[in-house]
């Protein structure tokens, strides 16, 4: 079972063997557990989330088997293909339905199951006393069920069930309290504009099997090699279109600050730690095709140094704390889009930062779930402050969260991002000091209004209203808060500086090359610093030492256009949704008195049937259709008459 | 094989039963409905033989034959017999034939007991056709069947419909039988051009055998084609189905929509491309562009729909669309895409229709904008109508997703514009079917008078429901009994066209997958 390492980097997967011939497992718990609590109805209420939360950990346990197994193997064997049954042979498209364990995959279902399920126990509290509470936990079973699909499929047509199953999880709990008509709004939005990306992941997907006679990633990145360069751009910048629907990238973002109508544990789990950085993992996964098409990859690396720095500028004037956390989200995928975009230096760091990312990013969203569970639901941080002294485990837990994302050493996110900022000044020409000069000012930004964030909420004097008795949150949430904290600390140093990263997903991103920054690494490292401080104390001038009105002042040009997040819904509306509802009126308009009444005209005028049409329309339609059948009747019996 | 004449028999059961259920005295009446649901299980019983008893690996055109001289001096017969298109399509009637009269099972007044028989009494009429019309390998028997069709589902909406049921019954008929006619002229030259012979019309001989100049081999295809065309529907003569489906019962639109209808798609492979195969890839172009606008617009007018089953009639529109465009994209993949759309169509339209009818039931009306907030009402109906829902918007998991992939997968390998163009419809869909949803279950709870809020799913419902659920479920994750079906019948037809997939452009080291 000797695996061969091609020129891309592509690990061709032998047999599944040992516990990862149980991988199925991995999806099928979590499915199980859904299943379960759907069509068990109100039954399960009693022990359904709970039956939920051990599933999850269950899917866990399977996936440190798995990953025991790969260590135990010679890092170029950790591949393994396991089909587990014929899925659909339709003419010459044939295609198995089947799994692949590689570190890549194993690299997620890990973050997956682990953020999953701490997640899962989180909301034991967080929905303690919701009606609807067993619904709640089957969707979210469910979401880590095609989650886990998404990420181990062995094709790109399983990897799209897994990737619309997410979607249709998102969309469920999104608008889980769909009684508000705007959280249901919000749901349809996050669907519509994903598959607005799906339209480009479906053609991807139809030109890999016109080109390469597949789409499994075997016979796909066999094929590459041989193929028409025109071709694998046009597959990258489809697939590239396709994660900026699921990514919430520029220019499909404007879903995600939407999304947080969700419950929060949603909000971090699916639209911070997992769902929304599939785009990274779809790009990643795809690398064989990206190394081999340049103009595609610097695609997906502007892309995401735009919604980098997009993102980063909408958070700075959010004052819901939700809504400035999700656009934190969007900017740390751009992150990783900028990583992954920039090949093979980029690969491993852009699933560094991803995992990070999945710690700090869900642990602060938790912590804004505790907050807002101690402060009656309300999201406006100009009405929190000072909330460090009633709520010690939780602005404990934010502030390692708040110091990784920040990329101060030694927390998790200076490793992660800080090699990403690296990278991306790596190259020829002006891309290094584009590509790198947006990383490095989002570096910056984030600085600034994630620390305006963490000020506003814990620090400075109490702006709170009335009716507020803050409290800190259950154990069974601040437990999985501290787990999380404890990452945001620690995972970075653990796989950072050791190279354990780079080395774990080499056998399949290939060994990321040795190049040098156009700016000196130390020199890069002290420039990025400065810039977080910088960032720092701003928010720590504006923020914790002045005054926070109650009340957001009307604000720069700037300030007003990144609160209504850089007009992208005006502009979607004026450019898609006013004209598509002006056409769609005009059509089914034209529809009735025209195809209709032209069709109708027709048959009058040709028949001369007008007098009887107008009969028809008086009750005599009966007879006169089946005087037509007659008719036809008796100009079939003097056919054969005639014969 | 079996010597039973199964084939016959799935009409005779039906009709059979139908029979008995007229003949009731009235005091008896009420048992109908049980009759008649226990005529289509016998029946369904049949058509699970039938697949049995069908091989797939046969070399035959046709199975499970039954051929009878019926009018020697003019070439008819009574024949026959199935290829996997015509069995796969026959077991989906005979599967949703029960699922409907389990549903209408209140539709009539118990106390209008001639009403009640006769409702009962022209659903197994239809049955009995549908099972002919597909069963058929004599020309001639397939145009009978195909006008007599026509008369239970006249009856069906005309007498049972809602308000404007005249109205709609009377387009139902018009159009069916102005496309009916224009095939008959077209059937009757086609004897001519054919063979001859005592059994000149069996679709076995006139295969390949149909002589004629170009011009009027293409003239014949279009009489076929508008017929096929007005039944399936396409744009621009799709304007009776959404009258015909709104006034009909919901099980009546089920079997119109889900099931009759496929005659259309399923007539355009059997005959247009199997008897014509010259004049159908002469047709392509229009025929392609025909079936991109239909997807595009069904899907459109479906958005901008208020009242809830025509809104469901538009997007069968859209999904026929899909159909004809694997059908004439004239590939294996498009082709076996299409006649698993056909199934899983029926199916994701009967979840759609009759869920949907249960809604009307408990409020009365078919206006989207008088419900909302219906989730918190009725959950389990509403979860299910957005199983439905998600099926018909083509949800990867569920089984449309597969046919509607296939269908694109196949016109992709040869025509892209039209491909792409078509897959705009994806977002379409997505777009009808969650915006529906939005506007009838999401939402403050309404409110009702004390003891008079409606209730959720009842058992019956719930029986109705769950096979329909089901089969999204096991098509979207395991189609291969399906395929396995369809395949060779689509393989058949590729041959006697002429046509063969494109190959790939890399041909790929290792690609056998």
């Amino acid at each position: 079972m000797h695996s061969l390492i091609t020129e891309g980097g592509a690990m061709t997967a032998g047999a599944a063997s040992g516990i990862s011939s149980l991988a199925w497992l991995l999806v099928a718990l979590p499915l199980l557990g859904a299943a379960v609590l759907l069509l068990g109805g109100r039954r399960t209420d009693t022990f359904g989330p709970g039956l939920a939360t051990g599933l999850s950990w269950a899917s866990f346990a399977v996936g440190v088997l798995v990953l025991v197994q790969l260590l135990g193997m010679a890092a170029e064997d950790r591949g393994m293909h396991l089909t587990l049954w014929n899925w659909v042979p339709a003419g010459s498209f044939k295609l198995d339905l089947g799994l692949l364990v590689d570190p890549l995959s194993v690299s997620f279902v890990l973050l997956i199951t682990f953020v999953g399920s701490l997640i899962h126990v989180y909301s034991l509290g967080y929905m303690e006393h919701d009606p609807d509470k067993r619904r709640f936990f089957a969707y979210l079973n469910l979401f880590v069920a095609a989650m886990l699909l998404l990420v181990l499929s062995d094709s790109y047509l399983l990897l799209f069930v897994g990737w619309e199953g997410v979607g249709l999880a998102s969309y469920l709990l999104i608008g889980f309290w769909n009684w508000n008509p705007a959280y249901a709004t919000a749901a349809n939005k996050a669907f519509f504009v994903n598959r607005v990306g799906d339209l480009g992941l479906s053609i991807a997907i139809m030109t890999m099997f016109v080109t390469f006679g597949g789409v499994d990633y075997a016979t796909v990145n066999a094929g590459v090699a041989n193929a028409n360069p025109a071709t694998l751009t046009a597959i990258g910048l489809l697939l590239l279109v396709g994660a900026c629907g699921k990514s919430a990238q520029f220019p499909l973002q404007s879903w995600l600050g939407d999304a947080m109508a969700g419950p929060t544990p949603v909000s971090a789990l699916i639209h911070a730690a997992t769902m929304v950085t599939a785009g990274v993992y779809l790009v990643v996964r795809s690398h064989v095709i990206y190394d081999a098409t340049p103009d595609a990859r610097l695609a997906v690396a502007l892309v995401g140094a735009v919604t980098l720095l997009f993102g980063a500028v909408v958070g700075c004037a959010k004052d819901d704390i939700k809504k400035a956390l999700a656009a934190s989200t969007m900017s740390q995928i751009g992150y990783m889009m900028l990583a992954a975009g920039l090949g093979p230096v980029g690969y491993a760091f852009a699933i560094f930062h991803l995992l990070t990312h999945g710690f700090f990013k869900a642990g602060m969203f938790l912590g804004a779930g505790s907050v807002m569970h101690g402060m009656n639901d309300q999201v406006n941080m100009r009405r929190f402050g000072g909330l460090s002294g009633v709520m010690k485990i939780t602005w404990g837990t934010f502030a390692l969260g708040w110091l990784a994302i920040l990329g101060v050493p030694p927390f998790s996110g200076f490793w992660s991002k800080d090699k990403i900022i690296e990278a991306a000044f790596v190259g020829e020409g002006w891309q290094p000091w584009v590509l790198g000069g947006a990383a490095l000012v989002g570096a910056g930004i984030t600085a600034f209004y994630m620390s305006r964030l963490f000020f506003m909420t814990f620090h400075g004097p109490r702006r709170w209203t009335e009716d507020v008795h803050p409290h800190e949150s259950p154990r069974i949430m601040t437990v999985p808060m501290i787990v999380l904290a404890a990452g945001s600390a620690f995972l970075g140093l653990a796989l950072g500086p050791t190279g354990a990263i780079q080395s774990w997903l080499a056998p399949v991103v290939g060994e990321h090359g040795e190049e040098s920054p156009v700016i000196a690494v130390p020199v890069l490292m002290v420039l990025t610093l400065l810039f977080v401080a910088g960032g720092i104390f701003l928010a720590w001038r504006g923020y914790w030492q002045a005054e926070v009105p109650e009340v957001a002042p009307r604000g720069s040009v700037l300030t007003r256009a990144a609160r209504v997040d850089l007009y992208q819904d005006a502009v979607n509306e004026g450019l898609f949704m006013r004209p598509g509802v002006h056409a769609t009126r005009a059509l089914v308009f034209a529809d009735a008195r025209g195809v209709d009444g032209a069709v109708g005209g027709l048959a009058a005028a040709v028949g001369g049937l007008s007098s009887r049409l107008r009969r028809l329309q008086t009750g005599y339609a009966r007879s006169y259709a089946l005087t037509m059948l007659t008719g036809v009747v008796a100009v079939l019996g003097a056919l054969w008459v005639i014969q | 094989m079996t010597s039973l004449p199964l084939l016959t028999l799935m009409m005779v059961v039906p009709l059979v039963g139908a029979v008995v259920v007229a003949a009731l005295p009235s005091g008896a009446a009420r048992h109908a409905r049980q009759i008649a649901l226990g005529a289509s299980l016998v029946t369904l019983a049949l058509g699970v033989a039938a697949w049995v008893a069908f091989d797939s690996g046969s070399d035959a055109m046709f199975q499970l034959t039954e051929t009878h001289s019926w009018i020697p001096q003019f070439g008819v017969s009574y024949a026959l017999g199935v290829d996997g298109i015509a069995l796969a399509l026959i077991v989906m009637a005979v599967i949703l034939t029960p699922v409907c009269l389990l549903a209408a099972w209140n539709d009539v007044d118990e106390a209008e007991t001639g009403r009640l028989k006769r409702y009962f009494a022209l659903m197994l009429v239809l049955e009995a056709f549908m099972v002919g019309v597909f069963a058929a390998t004599d020309v001639f028997l397939f145009y009978v069947f195909f006008e007599a069709m026509l008369i239970p589902v006249y009856f069906l909406i005309g007498f049972y419909g809602g308000p404007q049921r005249q109205y709609a019954a009377v387009k139902f008929l018009l159009f069916s039988l102005a496309g009916g006619l224009i095939m008959l002229v077209a059937v009757i030259a086609l004897y001519i051009a054919g063979p001859g012979g005592q059994d000149g019309f069996l679709v076995e001989k006139l295969i390949g055998n149909v002589d004629g100049s170009p011009v009027a081999l293409r003239w014949m295809f279009v009489g076929f084609f508008i017929a096929f065309a007005v039944k399936a529907p396409m744009w621009p003569v799709h304007t009776w189905l959404p009258d015909a489906a709104t006034e009909a019962r919901p099980a009546t639109a089920v079997l119109l929509v889900g099931v009759l209808d496929k005659v259309g798609t399923y007539g355009m492979i059997r005959f247009c491309l199997q008897l014509f195969p010259e004049a159908s890839k002469w047709a392509t172009p229009v025929v392609l562009t025909l079936a991109v606008i239909s997807v595009i617009y069904g899907a459109l007018l479906a958005i901008g729909q208020t009242d809830m089953m025509r809104l469901i009639a538009f997007t069968s529109i859209s999904h026929f669309g899909f159909i004809v465009l694997g059908i004439f994209a004239m590939t294996s993949v498009g082709g076996a895409g299409s006649t698993l759309y056909m199934i899983n169509h029926g199916f994701s339209t009967a979840g759609l229709f009759l869920i949907a009818g249960f809604l009307v039931t408990r409020h009365g009306s078919k206006r989207i904008p008088d419900y909302g907030g219906w989730q918190r009402v009725t959950p389990v109906l509403a979860g299910t109508f957005l199983v439905a829902g998600l099926s018909s918007l083509a949800l990867p998991g569920l089984s449309s997703f597969v046919s509607e992939f296939l269908v694109l997968q196949g016109t992709f390998m040869r025509y892209k514009v039209a491909a792409v163009i078509a897959t705009l419809g994806i977002v379409l869909a997505a777009l009808y079917i969650l915006l529906m949803y939005q506007r009838l279950m999401t939402g403050p709870k309404p409110a009702f008078a004390e003891g008079a809020a409606p209730r959720d799913l009842n058992r019956r419902e719930k029986w109705v429901v769950a096979p329909i659920i089901a089969s999204f479920v096991v098509l979207g994750f395991y189609p291969k009994p399906v395929l396995d079906l369809l395949n060779p019948a689509v393989d058949r037809t590729m041959q006697i066209v002429g046509v063969t997939d494109p190959a790939p452009t890399v041909a790929a080291p290792g690609s056998s997958k």
